[in-house]
């Protein structure tokens, strides 16, 4: 364990949370990219925005101030994209929930596993850190 | 006066209530999860705490990203159990303790906590899970409970370090509380997981069990873990360890360890939990 105290400088800080491998930390700036993304997914908390979403996905969304490509990804459940363009797990937990997928099974779509595989790997005791800590530092 | 008497972290897995909800408890899967529990249940039916305040994380349930407070404190009289997507939760309503609640949003606000006041909201998995691993399933929750919701999912979220303080101002503000209340402190979420992108289902025994001996007794070390350790070491969503670090800093300068216990794995997240009390 490291005792330093936080990073105060906010563009150290910023660039560090970008150096992590297979990571999209859910910082403002995502935040700020995904806000109609997130607030999409939100919407389908409502089991009347559910009902309307299932009927026309693509008019339901087109509802919404969202890009095309976001669209694209939103429609192809394509999480690890969705992450890039500031979407946020528990936000996009509401669309698979909506599709009825567990949570792991959803997680495991982000990854180069299949949904057995990536259990597996859990029972086994989870992937390990070694050398998915840093980027530029490869430990 | 009102007391903490004594502290409790642990995991909120969400799959956890859903174990409780269809019995599944005891299965071969669940079973040596809620073992590690057994002690805690029966340690609280002899402790019987007055009130909680129960750190914990909203998840996109009470809270969307319109309003992002980083440290929120519910001064209402009950709150119900969230709708997640699958319908609510078959657990008791949750009764709060105004009367502290609000004695402690106050003295936290003039200790220089600029708290945000919630009279109404539903509390979701990250508040309820707990409860039912603390006291099973019963027809009314068996203590008051004051939520305290945190930030952890919008960068950044607040400091270790600040966490740590938060609950020494906790401690002070129910220490100044004229009515004898035996007052626990609840600090959830955690540990090692992440829910996101290709690293998904990370998973760090070594660094869990590190963290749990910095909690016991006279160390201050956890409160300066800075975020991108908990980030690298712990994945995406281990950050939620900071919440542990309001119930660690309400202990006190030294605690005692009671109770402790971990697994691997519950769904995609390690299983953390102990039980503390503050020590002379």
């Amino acid at each position: 364990m490291t005792e330093l105290r936080p990073t105060q400088d906010i563009h150290a800080y910023l660039a560090e949370l970008e150096d992590i491998p297979g990571t999209r930390v859910y910082t403002a700036a995502r935040a700020r990219r995904g806000y109609h993304i997130n607030q999409f997914a939100m919407s389908l908390m409502k089991p009347e925005n559910r009902e309307r979403f299932r009927a026309d996905e693509a008019a339901y969304l087109d509802e919404w101030p969202i890009s095309a490509e976001a669209k694209a990804a939103l429609l192809a459940r394509d999480y690890n994209t969705l992450l890039d363009m500031g979407g946020n797990i528990y936000f996009l937990s509401k669309l698979f929930s909506s599709d009825g997928i567990p949570f792991a099974e959803a997680v495991s779509t982000m990854t180069d596993m299949t949904w057995p595989e990536y259990r597996q790997m859990m029972l086994d005791g989870g992937r390990s850190p070694e050398g998915q800590r840093s980027i530029k530092g490869g430990y | 006066m009102a007391r903490i008497t004594a502290g409790v972290g642990s995991s909120h897995v969400p799959l956890l209530g859903v174990a409780v909800d269809q019995g599944k408890t005891r299965d071969d899967y669940f079973g040596p999860i809620f073992a590690g529990y057994d002690w805690t249940r029966e340690w609280e039916t002899r402790e019987k705490p007055d009130v909680i305040v129960l750190v914990y994380n909203d998840h996109a349930s009470a809270f969307d990203m319109k309003i992002v407070p980083t440290f929120a404190i519910g001064c209402g009289e009950r709150y119900k159990p969230a709708d997640e997507g699958w319908g609510p939760r078959p657990v008791p309503d949750v009764i709060g303790h105004p009367d502290l609640a609000w004695h402690i949003a106050q003295s936290l606000i003039l200790d220089d906590f600029d708290m945000t006041i919630i009279n109404e909201m539903d509390v979701d998995h990250g508040l309820t899970v707990p409860l039912s691993m603390m006291f099973g399933t019963p027809e009314a929750w068996p203590a008051r409970i004051v939520p305290l919701a945190v930030n952890v999912v919008t960068y950044p979220v607040p400091s270790g370090n600040r966490c740590w303080a938060l609950g020494e101002a906790i401690a002070r503000a129910v220490a100044s509380f004229p009515e004898d209340l035996n007052v626990q402190i609840w600090g959830t979420g955690g540990m090692s997981h992440q829910l996101q992108g290709p690293r998904a289902g990370l998973l760090n025994r070594e660094w869990d069990n590190a963290f749990l001996d910095m909690l016991i007794g006279d160390s201050d070390a956890a409160r300066w873990i800075p975020h991108i350790e908990y980030l690298r070491e712990t994945g995406s969503e281990g950050i939620e360890m900071v919440m542990w670090l309001i119930m660690r800093g309400a202990l006190g300068p030294r605690t005692r360890l009671l109770h402790r216990h971990y697994h691997i794995p519950c769904s995609n997240t390690a299983i953390g939990h102990i039980v503390l009390e503050p020590a002379d």
